[in-house]
């Protein structure tokens, strides 16, 4: 077996409850390395609470996640060391704003990592110089613009060396004109063989990005299919209502 | 000139002993707000814990510390202790552990306050990028709820220092007692004396938590 086809991220029969609400009903669902994939569906159909269970930020019920192949989920292994091994990014503008853009990157390779300095910090600048932000290292997170922070955030995710990297609707509260930077940004990561699991509204960079769309309606995986077909023929009756959406915006 | 109040309190000792009276009055306030701010650091974390037993637990100790009158809890601690435990402790001591249980408990409400105002995706991000629950509050919420509570709690230190005034009532020569006491010995040669002591003692309580304002007000506008 190719080293790109084996399976990186697995989850067996996952469900997860909000009080007496079931939100997840048991997904199951698998990355290979290499893999870029796009979760689609309606707001609130739990493609975000889906991916925030990847990373033990919400509690599962029941099921199963494994990484590498071993379980990540029974509550033995510790979160915040698998954590660093999944990298995720937010909607949400969420630098920490009492630290400078260098020191955001930093603080997990130093504290979580406890790498070497000099070492995380020539990384950082590489990383910085290829989202074109390396002159903007000593400034805090007020000073930058939406798309810049989000950049950012992707940097500090993946100055962690992460194995998978989440996105969670990271385009979805910026200005219209700031998406481009950002989607050029995860497109040259997908490019270079980053392992993705991406939830966006942004159909066009789905279809060019994904190499799998997954579509979840409900808290179920609806349909899986490589995105030309998704995109030109759906075969649920849910996700063509669902693109139908979409094409009428459009 | 001898009849200016004023000189009442250059007279003999008096100035030195008002001054001798701040340094208990401030030897009392330094302890019990280091001990608060540290101990209450910890009391606020605790109070936004994910467990109710926890939560409720130290809502009780907040609020039986609030509903209590400061000079009560100094009556109990000096005297009834004594009674109960056969246990004779230090006016001044006492004065330390009760400015200090109820320093904790306010600064405690602060810290949480501050705490629970900042929004959930920071705690987030900081768990996303590795660091254990531990790290996130030393690194990520920490810093930034101090940014948020300092106003609130450099209110909270002059309010304790010049409360301290209160341990009189439990005997401690503190700087208002020798003022009381420079007043009687004073007050059939000089009527004014009253007067003029305690404009020197409002003097000095304002020379002392006005710098504390002032730097407060300083540090807020650095972390904006």
């Amino acid at each position: 077996m190719k080293e790109t086809e084996k399976i990186l991220l697995e989850v067996h029969k996952l469900k997860k409850n909000y009080g007496n609400k079931e939100i997840l009903h048991g997904i199951d669902f698998s990355v290979h390395r290499g893999e870029v994939v796009v979760l689609l569906g309606p707001s609130g159909c739990g493609k975000s609470t889906f991916l925030r269970c990847l990373n033990g930020l919400e509690e599962i019920q029941s099921g199963s996640i494994l990484l590498d192949g071993s379980i990540i989920s029974d509550g033995k292994a510790e979160w915040y060391a698998i954590r660093q091994k999944i990298g995720m990014v937010f909607q949400s503008y969420d630098l920490f704003p009492h630290m400078t853009v260098i020191e955001n990157i930093l603080l997990g390779p130093l504290k979580a990592q406890k790498r070497k300095k000099n070492e995380v910090e020539k990384q950082a600048a590489e990383l910085l110089e290829r989202v074109g932000l390396l002159d903007r290292k000593d400034d805090y997170p007020a000073q930058l613009s939406g798309g810049q922070k989000q950049r950012v955030a992707i940097v500090r995710a993946l100055c962690m060396n992460p194995e998978i990297m989440l996105f969670d609707e990271v385009t979805a509260s910026l200005d219209p004109e700031m998406v481009r930077e950002v989607l050029d940004v995860m497109k040259e990561l997908a490019q270079q063989g980053m392992t993705m699991l991406i939830v966006t509204h942004e159909m066009n960079f789905a279809r060019s990005v994904a190499d799998r769309i997954v579509f979840i309606d409900e808290g179920c995986i609806v349909e899986e299919s490589e995105p030309e077909q998704f995109f030109t023929a759906p075969q649920t009756e849910r996700a063509q209502r669902f693109l139908d959406i979409f094409s009428y915006e459009n | 000139m001898s009849d200016w109040g004023i000189n009442v309190i250059f007279q003999g000792q008096n100035f030195l002993r008002l001054l001798e009276g701040l340094g208990v009055s401030m030897r009392i306030a330094v302890v019990s707000v280091l001990i608060s701010s540290v101990c209450g650091i910890f009391l606020g974390l605790l109070m936004t814990s994910r467990y109710v037993a926890v939560r409720s637990l130290c809502r009780s100790y907040l609020e039986a510390v609030r509903i209590v009158p400061l000079l009560v809890w100094l009556f109990v601690f000096y005297f009834e202790l004594t009674k109960v435990l056969h246990l004779q402790l230090p006016a001044e001591f006492v004065a330390d552990i009760v400015f200090s249980i109820w320093g904790t408990a306010e600064m405690g409400d602060l810290v949480r306050g501050a705490v629970t105002s900042l929004p959930a995706h920071q705690r987030e991000s900081g768990l996303a990028v590795g660091l254990t629950r531990w790290q996130v509050y030393r690194y990520v919420i920490l810093p930034q709820a101090v940014r948020r509570l300092l106003p609130s709690a450099i209110n909270l230190v002059t309010r304790m220092i010049k409360t301290t005034s209160l341990v009189v009532l439990i005997g401690v020569v503190e700087v208002l007692k020798i003022g009381q006491q420079i007043i009687e010995v004073s007050i059939l040669k000089v009527p004014t004396a009253s007067f003029w002591v305690y404009a020197i003692i409002f003097f000095l309580y304002f020379i002392i938590c006005w710098p504390i304002s002032l730097w407060a007000k300083h540090l807020e506008k650095r972390w904006q």
